[in-house]
């Protein structure tokens, strides 16, 4: 302790080498925002954001964002925990499959999820055949889509945690007779939480934004699958000032979420 | 015809005198915005155009074609543009930023698009108000979904529609993977998939032709580079490349 204070004392003010890297890497962000904010036709804005187009992709951005946010947790935790604690073999394979969705470009991942659960698909045929049901083209599609894309945030954000996490604390809980599940629930899960949290909220943001695969494979039909990003890409081709105002709300959607949550929860990050 | 015939020699004459010209400085990197429509055609028109003109390096800029205007306008670099409809490049000329006047290169008809087989059994246009259907057409803001809308209101059919694709080789993709029934294309699209695709006719009275529109632009960052690419597609010898995807003379 004694020794931080010290060093911190000798150091004096942050590196101006510092400041400078870090205002460009901010400037990076901002000024393009700016730039949007600057193009918001104000006078146009009400006639812009009345409308069914609106209203209609903003629920399902919601909807979807949010249901894979949930599903993210309910498959991406167990999967992170598997892969941090669970030695198997061909576990960097795993790894590398739970990291591709980040690399690939979304548009690629669509396609492959059509070639596996589309109408003709791998698994998607043999569904389609046996019960008539249709993944693409629906809510259920812009979910899985997005899941797709958005799910690896969580699953290495809270592997991280869990590999960083000093496993005693497990080991003293089990000494003392604590089952599996509540080692789980009462010991690991409450350690890692503020890296769950920032996983989830990664995830949730990734999912709002999610353009490439969910156009590929989930198409783009106003009031059933246009999230407001395949809005924003719709009205691009024709009225910029739309386009510009969808952003808008996307930005401003983002922004408070994001803003509430780092004031709430995500400070100890 | 035979006007046509000798107006094409006519126009040949001049394009090959003016050719002479400009050709001999192109050089270097020549950036094409063009149509989505127009990725397979161009690409062997690419390929003769650098063989004609060692030292030059077409690099084609595929889209949809008001993504490509948006583009222009917002001042990305581009040398030539060649969308798929008139309005797009009228919004750029209306800009100031064409150099040459546009001139209409190539004609293209529309066609149903069904899979390989045609599983659903279209018989044409009236079967896209089919509600049990999967039908896929391009987003009214792209030149293939105003056009597709435009003869599906000639045939006074209202669709059911189930996606609106960005562009045309999206919602080709949709088809020739089998995930729609049935799209609205190009007639080269068809052509272009080499039976993965199955085109069935739009009779004359509903279909809609597309005309594609060619200019060098004005903030070209290579002038002759553009000049002499406009003039290689309107040519007798880009002409028939173009012929070959099943693009029309017009």
């Amino acid at each position: 302790m004694n020794h931080a204070a010290a060093r911190r004392r000798r150091v004096g003010g942050p590196p101006a080498l510092l400041v400078v890297l870090g205002g460009l890497g901010l400037a990076l962000f901002a000024v393009p925002v700016l730039a949007l904010v600057a193009r918001i036709p104000w006078s146009r804005l009400p006639e812009l954001l009345v409308g069914d187009v609106v209203g209609d992709a903003l629920r399902i951005s919601l909807v979807a964002s949010l249901a894979a946010t949930g599903i993210s947790a309910l498959l991406g935790v167990p999967l992170a925990w598997l892969l941090a604690r669970v030695e198997f073999p061909g576990r960097s394979v795993v790894r590398g499959f739970v990291t591709l969705p980040l690399v690939l470009p979304p548009v690629v991942g669509g396609a492959a999820l059509l070639f596996a659960l589309g109408r003709t698909g791998l698994v998607g045929g043999p569904i389609y055949r046996a019960t008539g049901f249709i993944l693409p083209f629906s809510i259920w599609g812009v979910i899985v889509a997005t899941t797709f894309v958005a799910m690896p945030f969580l699953v290495i954000t809270l592997e991280g945690a869990l590999r960083g996490m000093d496993v005693r604390y497990e080991g003293a809980a089990a000494t003392l007779g604590a089952g599996r599940w509540t080692v789980m629930r009462r010991v690991t899960l409450p350690m890692v939480a503020p890296s769950l949290i920032a996983g989830l909220v990664l995830t949730w943001a990734r999912a709002l934004g999610e353009f490439g695969a969910t156009i590929t494979f989930a198409g783009n039909l106003q009031g059933r699958t246009q999230t407001l990003p395949l809005a924003v890409f719709v009205a691009l081709e024709s009225d910029r000032d739309a386009a510009v105002a969808l952003s808008l709300i996307m930005v401003a959607v983002s922004l408070t979420v994001l803003i509430a949550l780092r004031e709430r929860w995500w400070h100890t990050l | 015809m035979g006007s046509i015939k000798r107006r094409q020699v006519g126009m040949l004459i001049v394009l090959v005198m003016t050719a002479c010209g400009v050709s001999a400085d192109a050089e270097g990197e020549i950036l094409v915005s063009a149509a989505a429509s127009l990725t397979d055609a161009f690409a062997a028109v690419e390929t003769a155009f650098e063989e004609a003109n060692p030292g030059t390096d077409v690099v084609l800029n595929l889209g949809s074609s008001s993504t490509l205007r948006e583009q222009i306008l917002e001042g990305a670099p581009a040398d030539v543009f060649a969308p798929a409809n008139t309005s797009n490049m009228d919004q750029v000329v209306e800009a100031g930023e064409n150099s040459g006047e546009p001139e209409i290169f190539v004609t293209n008809l529309l066609q149903i698009a069904v899979p390989a087989g045609n599983p659903a059994g279209i018989t044409g246009l009236a079967d896209f108000a089919n509600e049990e259907l999967l039908i896929g057409l391009c987003a009214e803001e792209v030149p293939c979904g105003e056009f597709g809308r435009e003869a599906l209101a000639n045939a006074g059919v209202t669709p059911s529609i189930d996606t609106n694709e960005p562009d045309v080789r999206a919602l080709l993709t949709k088809v020739e993977a089998g995930e729609v029934d049935a799209g609205i294309v190009y007639v080269t699209d068809v052509i272009s998939t080499e039976c993965a695709v199955e085109g069935i006719e739009i009779p004359e009275e509903e279909n809609v032709l597309a005309k594609y529109p060619i200019a060098a632009l004005g903030g070209a960052p290579n002038p002759d580079g553009a000049a002499a690419f406009v003039e290689f597609v309107l040519s007798d010898e880009g002409q028939t490349i173009l012929a070959d995807f099943g693009f029309m003379t017009p």
